[in-house]
Formats: structure tokens, C-alpha cells, sequence
């Protein structure tokens, strides 16, 4: 996509802006660990449900932190909404990435869905239809690291790491560790806008 | 090299090393996904149309595509040569163009001639798969064959470098052997035919395998024994003095097997002459013998197939 023109008003369009260091990304973890407990009453019959490849990794922190924190396991999955997306006519190949079942199964259990943004809703939205053909959980929540804002659907997260406001050509960054090699989340742009990761 | 894929398949190569593993990958996530789940349907190619074309008969091919097709949430159209207007005598041209004209996404087909689709590819807008043309190839059976050999001998993952695999028989009428002579090549496998004189084809010693006419010399350091069924249907000649002398030089039996490799993996793609190319007690040896679980593939293959062609119409997938 060519990048797209903007009034260069703002000065330093380029340069990524940490919004969350690797210090910040640990404390919301603990905070949302921490409200997860609070809110589903000791995480009894919660499944982490982590959407691929961030959310997983992200999932799996919080799970961790909920067993240090309370001495509870939760249910901790993954899933991959490639194949439910509404944008694959128009997009190029995508390749899978997996989608793991708790033991257990979804039926009657408490969902939290962990994704690393939140930004239209449509990943959301595919990953509520994926569950539904996985089984039929008593009620599903949404976990997200950074709300970015610019919804396209009526959803909403139940947990948030950071409220991000942003422009719509602005490009949110997450790394992690476990793929990236370190923790931040960074703000790119107005430069280009692009499609993909992150929404 | 990167993974790219035109908007057919009609050969095995038009499949480069990357896009055959991201095939695979995909294959085997969509496996994953779809075993144990309680709706076995995926949403993906809801509201496309996918057309499966066959001018021969097919039992095994035809349904997979079918299954595929609607596991992806497809509509499917059945169009057989008998029973429709080609019994009258609609050109190919003609049935394409009125497939086109109903709008369909994907025409999976299967012709007794060889290049019969990439004809149709060249009148229609949509995709075309092979499902096997004449003598010529059958590019998912390869992709099937290559998915089971990972599968089995690789822990299901990469390619299949350093792999010897040995097909044995009618190669001369076998789309099936030459969609996977390429395949296995593009993945790093070696291949090794063996088969009488009169069933290899002119040219085969520009094949990038080795040819052989003795069996029992190529079975030893064999990871993978492919049979290929004796396709009488399409001899016009007689290639060999009887069955019986084909079946004791060139059939596959307890005694052959014996001599190969403890991990040794049978396979043929059916559908199978028992007591001709392959004996009913290694067709159904349930440690060596893969052949119901390479049907079983197909369907997760063919799955990959249709979604890699099917998504990102008009976008380039450099």
C-alpha cells in the first residue's frame, strides 16, 4: 500500500514512541491477572483463550500469573481465526497458525479471549464465531493489552492493559519476548498505514 | 523463493519448496483443527461456488474434493460427463463457458486427456484444480502422498530432504508417478522408479530420478514404497506377457517387504488391483501399510488447496 499523505503538522512523523516498556507491559499483566481473580471470583472455570501469535504468548503470562498470584490453574488454549476472517477475498494467503483445545473442552466454562490490540473488533468478532464452533462456553470475555480505539463492531473488552488513543494511520507495535526478543509496545506513524497485525 | 501460487493448480510445478511446505502446514493445521472439534465446518469459503467437473470415473478423488469444498463451507456442483449434456456432445469449451456463466469460484477437474486443464484455464475466469488428466499429472495425489511421507517420517514438519522414495510399476499411464516425481524432487526426496521396459515412457531418463528395472535391488534403503496401480483400462498393447509374471517381478508381497526397512511405509493411491501390483496381506499390513490414512489426507490437503487459490483473488501473493 503506498503510504498516504498527511499534512506534516506534527513534527518527528517517523520515529516509534514507546508506550509501554518492558517494566509497564509487567505491571498491567499483574493488574489484569489481578482483575481477572477479582472479577471471575477466583478464576474458577476460566479458559484463557490466547489469539495467535501475541495473544498466546500474552495468555500464557497471565495464566501464570493468576497460578503464582491466587494458586489457581486456569484452562489456557489458543485460537486461530484465520480461516473466519472477512477479509480473506481480498487479502493474499495467510498461513495457519494452531488452534489448541483445552483439556476439557469450552462447554459451560468461562472463555477470556487475550489478544495483544484491540482495534476494529473484526478479529474479535471472527474469534466469537470460532468458539462458537468449538463449543458452548457459559460466557466469553475479552482480555486485550492495548485498546487502540477505532471500532468498527459493538465490542468492547472487559480487560484492558492501556487505553491508546490513536489516529487511524497510526501503527501500534507489540513485542514480546517470546518472538521479538524483548517487551514494548510502540506507536508508529502517521507514515503508512497497514492492514494486518494488531488489529 | 517465497510462497507464491498462481490462480491454478495444474501441475506439480507450479509448486515451488516454500509453497509446497506452506501447503502442507496449512494441510496439517486444518487436520489439527478439524479432529475432535463439534462443528467440523469452517466458514472460510462461505457463499463460493466450487465445480467438480469429471469426465472419468473417480470414487476416492471426486468425494474428497467434495468433503474438502464443504468442510470449507462451499457450495458444490457435481457434474459428471455421464448424464449431462456432454453425452450429447458439448464441447469442453462449452460446458466451460457455462460453468463460467453460473458464476463458479473453482472448477476442480478430471479428463482422460492429457492438458485438458490448462485448456479450460485459459476460457474461465475462476480457478482450476487438476484432479488428474490423462497420463499427464494429479497434483493434489502428490501433495497427499508428500503430506503422509511427512507426516510419518519427518514428525510433520519442513520437507523431505534425504528421503528415498521408490515407485514401482505402470508408470508409463501414471499421472500419479509424475505429479510426484516433481513434488518429491521440489521437497528434496530422492525418487527412485522401477518398472518394466514397456511401462516407462519415452523421455523418462530426463526425469529427475533413477530408473530401474529389478525390484528386488531397488527395495533395500527404501523409506517409501509407492505401488502404482497397473492401469489396464489404458493398455492398448500388451506391455507384458501375464499378470502373473507382472505380479511375481514387479508386485509387492509379505516377501519383498521383508527385505526393506523396518520403518518401511507402503503406499499405493488406489484404487488397488489386490494379488496383482500389491498382495491383500501388505495392502492391509496395519504398521507398514498408510493407504486408508493417505485417503484420510486428502481431504486435509485439498482443504489447503482451495483455500490458498481461493483467498486473495486479484492480489498478487508475492
Amino acid at each position: 500500500m503506498p503510504a498516504q499523505s498527511h499534512s506534516a503538522s506534527q513534527i518527528d512523523l517517523q520515529a516509534p514512541k514507546t508506550v509501554l516498556s518492558a517494566e509497564d507491559m509487567a505491571r498491567v499483566l499483574d493488574r489484569i491477572a489481578h482483575q481477572i481473580l477479582e472479577k471471575t471470583r477466583g478464576g474458577d472455570g476460566v479458559v484463557l483463550m490466547g489469539i495467535p501469535t501475541r495473544g498466546t504468548f500474552l495468555a500464557q503470562r497471565l495464566a501464570d500469573r493468576v497460578a503464582t498470584f491466587a494458586g489457581v490453574r486456569v484452562g489456557l488454549g489458543a485460537i486461530d481465526i484465520t480461516m473466519y476472517r472477512d477479509d480473506l477475498r481480498s487479502q493474499a494467503f495467510r498461513p495457519l497458525a494452531e488452534t489448541r483445545e483445552p483439556a476439557g473442552g469450552l462447554d459451560g466454562k468461562l472463555v477470556i479471549l487475550v489478544d495483544d490490540v484491540l482495534f476494529s473488533g473484526r478479529t474479535v468478532r471472527a474469534a466469537l464465531d470460532a468458539i462458537a464452533d468449538l463449543g458452548r462456553p457459559r460466557a466469553v470475555q475479552l482480555a486485550v493489552l492495548v485498546d487502540r480505539g477505532h471500532r468498527e463492531l459493538p465490542i468492547r473488552a472487559d480487560y484492558v492493559g492501556k487505553n491508546l488513543p490513536t489516529s487511524v494511520q497510526q501503527q501500534v507495535k507489540v513485542r514480546m519476548l517470546e518472538r521479538d526478543g524483548s517487551d514494548a509496545v510502540t506507536i508508529v506513524g502517521p507514515a503508512e498505514f497497514e492492514e494486518g497485525h494488531g488489529e | 523463493m517465497s510462497v507464491s501460487i498462481g490462480r491454478h493448480l495444474l501441475s506439480s510445478q507450479d509448486l515451488n519448496n516454500e509453497t509446497a511446505v506452506a501447503l502442507l502446514d496449512t494441510a496439517a493445521r486444518l487436520d489439527a483443527a478439524m479432529t475432535g472439534r463439534e462443528v467440523k465446518k469452517l466458514p472460510t469459503l462461505r457463499g463460493r461456488t466450487v465445480v467438480n467437473l469429471f469426465y472419468e470415473d473417480s470414487t476416492r478423488t471426486r468425494t474428497s474434493f467434495e468433503l474438502a469444498a464443504k468442510r470449507l463451507s462451499a457450495d458444490v456442483v457435481n457434474f459428471s460427463a455421464k448424464g449431462s449434456s456432454v453425452s450429447k456432445g458439448e464441447s469442453l469449451k462449452d460446458t466451460a463457458l457455462t460453468l463460467q456463466a453460473m458464476g463458479s469460484d473453482a472448477v476442480v477437474i478430471r479428463h482422460h486427456l492429457s492438458g485438458a486443464p490448462r485448456r479450460l484455464a485459459t476460457w474461465i475466469e475462476g480457478s482450476v484444480i487438476n484432479a488428474g488428466d490423462g497420463t499427464h499429472e494429479h497434483p493434489t495425489q502428490a501433495l497427499l502422498d508428500a503430506f503422509t511421507m511427512r507426516r510419518r517420517l519427518r514428525d510433520g514438519e519442513g520437507d523431505l530432504k534425504g528421503l528415498r522414495v521408490v515407485v514401482v510399476g505402470d508408470v508409463l499411464h501414471s499421472r500419479v508417478a509424475r505429479s510426484n516425481v516433481r513434488l518429491l524432487r521440489t521437497l528434496g526426496a530422492e525418487v527412485v522408479l522401477v518398472a518394466p521396459p514397456t511401462l516407462l515412457p519415452v523421455g523418462v531418463a530426463e526425469w529427475p530420478c533413477e530408473v530401474s528395472y529389478d525390484l528386488d535391488s531397488a527395495l533395500p534403503g527404501a523409506d517409501v514404497v509407492m505401488m502404482l496401480r497397473v492401469q489396464r483400462e489404458r493398455m492398448t498393447a500388451s506391455y507384458f506377457p501375464s499378470a502373473r509374471e507382472y505380479s511375481r517381478r514387479y508386485g509387492l508381497d509379505a516377501a519383498r517387504l521383508a527385505k526393506c526397512e523396518e520403518h518401511t511405509l507402503v503406499m499405493h493411491p488406489g484404487p488397488m488391483n489386490r494379488g496383482m501390483e500389491i498382495s491383500a496381506e501388505v495392502a492391509d499390513d496395519p504398521r507398514r501399510s498408510v493407504i486408508t490414512e493417505q485417503v484420510t489426507n486428502g481431504v486435509s490437503v485439498r482443504m489447503a488447496v482451495l483455500y490458498m487459490l481461493l483467498s486473495g483473488e486479484g492480489v498478487a501473493n508475492e
